[in-house]
């Protein structure tokens, strides 16, 4: 008798496009699916690199593969989503990181402020070595 | 459903699992790991309630508080019908039941140094309320839950109804339950049982109380013939919202709020309750004892004083002086619950309050060792009465009183069990007799709605058993119960499903509650007296040669209602009169 | 008196297979919840109408449900918020329907007790005529995850826990960290074990979508996240560290 009730149960199925059912869900479906940008940049850089070790001849080579426009406008597209990735995680931080000082808790927008703060001084910094 | 098994027995049965069962639970399993402890409740353990309790629960902790204090300030708030004895082991255990919450984990609130903080409560004359904020039972039961599930010897039969006491030979030895997902009926056997089941205010229409506070113990009970004992004393907390009837906590006047009538004016100084001052004096004013509040009430709208709504008159608490700073510390779930629920803002807006239901002084009679004249059979908490709470009972004691006699009733049946013998072979009959009863009922066609007659009983309860009462409007409601009972008897329950049948439940219920209201009347129509919460208009003096004693209702074989009476003990403090504010 | 429409799942698992929809006409009043709406079509229209319910004060946390499509008490939702209607409830996403709108949630129960949500401590020392003390501050470390009704309100809200029922969930892991932060407390290491598995704090995915539904802004999110960073730095210290350091 147990076992017949068991199956009597009614199972609910999560559909296969539940994350399009909330704006929250989707939201979180874009942010994770950003992360693929910041996979991109990595791959881009160890290209870059493996072309500075083989040459000069192939570094000219990467730098014009590099400026044709479909690659100009692919990394545009993936700096944007790696901003919007960054953004979205630096929103939801405070609510990771728990940081006290003097027995008093952080307030979340201080952390996140710090976080801006870092991100910017070391894009400065790449943005100076750059244009020196 | 199928023929009762009696495959599964325990040591120790527990029936409810609000604070006084889990506190059981735990004694059982502390006092012998080898024994082992059932809890049998109708909802998930912490659905009980316990969690709805929000003042704070009160112990002598304090440098400049005694014991000796304490047991005064109850006694005198019970109108002297308190037993003795029983209030002074209970101030005296509340302390360390208190603190073993504290080692429990659960948050009290605090002083800076980091010790245990006290509030003021009413009809108390030291400050020693202890208090989560203002979520003192959700805290204290979710605690207790939770630590509950390290004992492995306790097993629970959460969503289980228990319809039935087994009685061998006058002992007690299991009880008939259904788990109500399956609809499966069973037996479950027990050397002893307790019973935890709490109060039953939805007798009448409008209270604190929880859907769930039927007096399934307490019928349970009577019905196995244990004695209803002072069953009159229905304490009205004079603070309700109206139309839901959430409770505001008394903490919302112990920190220094204010009742007003419609001119704006603290009437309470017109009814010997003291003189206004801005700040909150002890037993004084708004901190005066519940049934003297809610009496005043009455007055006060009698002489048109107060304000009208939809939902009948009320005044207005006050809250606005002590700012949003301290409302949020002390009083959060206040503020929570009028923005949710009411849809103002206690710092800013007047909150409408009127009496409301709360709690029973009465239950099923034990010792101090919450044992029923039952063999095996303990009773606990609001379902019991020991009695320390007389004829009113002070806030924030009845949460120190799940605690003790919990672990009192836990102690006690877990050593009834280590003696007793295995049930005798008469309790199979009884349990397919139950089971028999329990499939009539679901198969019964019947015309009349549960809930009519529900309604139909609150009503006649709040007419006959209000905050004043008489002997004529009690004579009628004697009878209008009988008629009420036999229609009950005739009433389908209106569906027939075996699987989470809760129309099922509100029929058992709906009989549980006929039960203890009849009590109820019995008792209070044969009190010819006014005390504590129990005002007669045509008796309206105190009378302790003929009723310095204690009600006993028994129920008798032709479901009728027979009363007896006991003495109250008095140890030290013999009868004087009730002094606030002066 | 104006009328509202509740448009209710039914799953009556005698009579039926599936589940299906049935409307009622309830009065539309000011300071009716939806919870009282349920009650009076119970009390006067149809009285196999299943749900829970108990304190009607947002305490208990027995009357969860789907309420228009977000997880809600329904004794603190309030009709002439979804006014003009048609209201539509549901049981609580997620898990199985016993029938109508109650839901199976025994393993919420097990998983609850299997972080050990109680004070594990050495008590030889302590002296049970005194408390243990705790400064305010102390109390606010982990204050806000002790607030959990156990509603099941963000079991519903959480699409991890929908699509892999192993996942411990919100609550629970919630309930773990209320005592693992508890300054009286010295289990962290213990419930770990349970935490740091697959199904634990790495099953999360961040959504988020567990604190927006919570009713009593315990934070269940926040408190998953600040579990993995304990788990990532034992993980861590475990692989470089001595045992004896640790």
């Amino acid at each position: 008798m147990t076992t017949d009730f068991w199956q009597r149960l009614h199972r609910q199925r999560v559909p296969l496009l539940w994350w399009t059912s909330r704006r929250t869900y989707l939201l979180f479906v874009v942010r994770e699916l950003t992360s693929v940008a910041v996979v991109w940049f990595v791959v881009y850089l160890l290209l870059l690199v493996r072309s500075v070790g083989a040459g000069p001849g192939d570094y000219e080579r990467f730098l014009d593969w590099s400026a044709q426009p479909w690659m100009v406008v692919l990394n545009a597209l993936a700096l944007a989503l790696a901003i919007v990735h960054t953004i979205t995680w630096f929103m939801v931080t405070p609510q990771a990181m728990v940081l006290k000082v003097r027995g008093r808790r952080v307030p979340g927008v201080a952390l996140a402020g710090a976080l801006y703060v870092a991100w910017f001084a070391v894009s400065a910094v790449i943005l100076l070595l750059v244009l020196a | 459903m199928t023929a009762p098994e009696v495959t599964s027995t325990h040591d120790v049965v527990i029936v409810g699992g609000g604070g006084a069962g889990l506190r059981a639970a735990i004694a059982v399993a502390e006092t012998d790991p080898r024994l082992s402890v059932a809890v049998v409740s109708k909802v998930y353990p912490m659905r009980s309630h316990t969690v709805s309790a929000e003042g704070g629960a009160a112990a002598a902790i304090a440098a400049e508080d005694s014991f000796d204090e304490h047991v005064y300030d109850t006694v005198s708030g019970g109108d002297w019908l308190c037993d003795q004895d029983a209030v002074e082991l209970f101030v005296h255990e509340a302390r360390a039941e208190l603190l073993r919450l504290e080692h429990w984990g659960c948050p009290w609130s605090r002083t800076p140094d980091g010790h245990v903080a006290v509030r003021a409560f009413g009809g108390m004359k030291k400050m020693r309320t202890w208090f989560a904020a203002d979520k003192t039972g959700f805290h204290l039961l979710h605690t207790l839950f939770q630590t509950s599930l390290k004992y492995r010897p306790v097993t629970r039969y959460d969503e289980w109804y228990a319809t039935r006491l087994l009685v061998d030979d006058g002992r007690v030895c299991g009880v008939v339950a259904i788990e109500l997902m399956t609809g499966r009926i069973e037996a479950i056997g027990a050397k002893a049982v307790v019973l935890a089941t709490g109060g039953g205010g939805r007798v009448f229409p409008f209270t604190t109380n929880a859907n769930i506070c039927t007096g399934d113990g307490m019928a349970l009970a009577y019905r196995a013939g244990a004695p209803l004992k002072d069953m009159e004393f229905v304490q009205y907390h004079p603070t309700g919202l109206p139309f839901t009837g959430i409770l505001i906590t008394e903490a919302a006047r112990a920190e220094g709020g204010w009742l007003l009538n419609k001119d704006g004016y603290r009437y309470l100084q017109d009814y010997d309750l003291g003189t206004p001052t801005p700040e909150p004096v002890l037993r004084s004013m708004e901190l005066g004892p519940r049934d003297r509040l809610s009496q005043a009430f009455v007055h006060e709208a009698a002489k048109g004083r107060t304000i009208d709504t939809p939902y009948g008159p009320v005044v207005h608490l006050d809250l606005r002086h002590l700012g949003a700073a301290k409302i949020e510390a002390k009083l959060p779930m206040v503020r929570e619950l009028c923005l949710d629920y009411e849809r103002i803002d206690p710092v800013r807006d007047l909150v409408p309050v009127r009496p409301v239901v709360h709690y029973m002084m009465g239950g099923v009679h034990t010792d101090v060792r919450a044992a029923t004249p039952l063999g095996g059979l303990f009773a606990a908490g609001e379902t019991a009465c020991v009695s320390i709470n007389g004829a009113n009972r002070l806030g924030s004691n009845s949460l120190p009183e799940i605690l003790v006699f919990g672990a009192r009733a836990g102690a006690a049946a877990a050593a009834y069990a280590m003696e007793a013998a295995p049930a005798g072979a008469g309790v199979a009959a009884q349990a397919a007799d139950e089971t028999r009863r329990l499939e009539e009922l679901l198969d019964r066609a019947g015309g009349e709605s549960i809930a009519a007659i529900r309604t139909a009983m609150q009503h006649t309860m709040e007419g006959a058993a209000g905050i004043y009462r008489d002997g004529d409007t009690l004579a009628k409601a004697v009878d209008t119960l009988r008629e009420l009972q036999e229609r009950a008897t005739a009433a389908g329950v209106g569906d027939r499903s075996r699987t989470f049948n809760t129309q099922l439940v509100a029929a058992l219920e709906l009989a549980a509650m006929l039960d203890i209201a009849e009590s109820i009347v019995h008792s209070a129509l044969r009190r010819e007296e006014s005390r504590g919460a129990h005002q007669r208009t045509d008796f309206p003096a105190r009378d302790d040669v003929r009723f310095l004693a204690h009600s006993m209702a028994y129920r008798e074989a032709d479901g009728g209602c027979r009363i007896e009476y006991q003495p109250v003990t008095v140890t030290r403090w013999p009868p004087g009169e009730r002094v606030y504010g002066r | 008196m104006k009328e509202i429409t509740l448009r209710v799942f039914r799953y009556r698992p005698e009579a039926e297979a599936e589940p299906t929809f049935q409307e009622y006409a309830v009065p539309l009043r000011d300071d009716w919840a939806v919870l009282d709406a349920l009650n009076y079509v119970k009390e006067e229209i149809d009285p196999t109408l299943s749900y829970r319910w108990s304190c009607r004060m947002g305490i208990c946390g027995s009357c969860g449900m789907t309420v228009n499509g977000d997880p809600k008490l329904s004794c603190g939702t309030f009709l002439v918020d979804h006014a003009p209607g048609p209201i539509t409830v549901e049981p609580l996403r997620n898990f199985p329907v016993i029938r109508d709108l109650v839901i199976e949630m025994t393993d919420f129960m097990q998983k609850l007790g299997a972080v050990q949500p109680w004070i594990i401590r050495d008590e030889s020392d302590d002296d049970p005529d005194t408390e243990l003390l705790q400064t305010p501050s102390e109390m606010d470390d982990y204050k806000r995850y002790s607030m959990c009704i156990n509603c099941m309100l963000c079991y519903s809200a959480c699409p991890v826990y929908g699509l892999d029922s192993k996942f411990i969930g919100p609550a629970a892991i919630a309930l773990a960290q209320r005592y693992n932060l508890d300054s009286r407390d010295e289990g962290q290491e213990e419930r770990l074990d349970v935490l740091s598995e697959d199904e634990g704090v790495w099953g999360c995915t961040f959504v988020g979508e567990c604190t927006r539904a919570c009713p009593k802004g315990v934070d269940p999110a926040g408190a998953i996240q600040r579990a993995k960073l304990i788990a990532a730095n034992e993980a861590v210290k475990a692989f470089l560290l001595p045992r004896w350091v640790r």
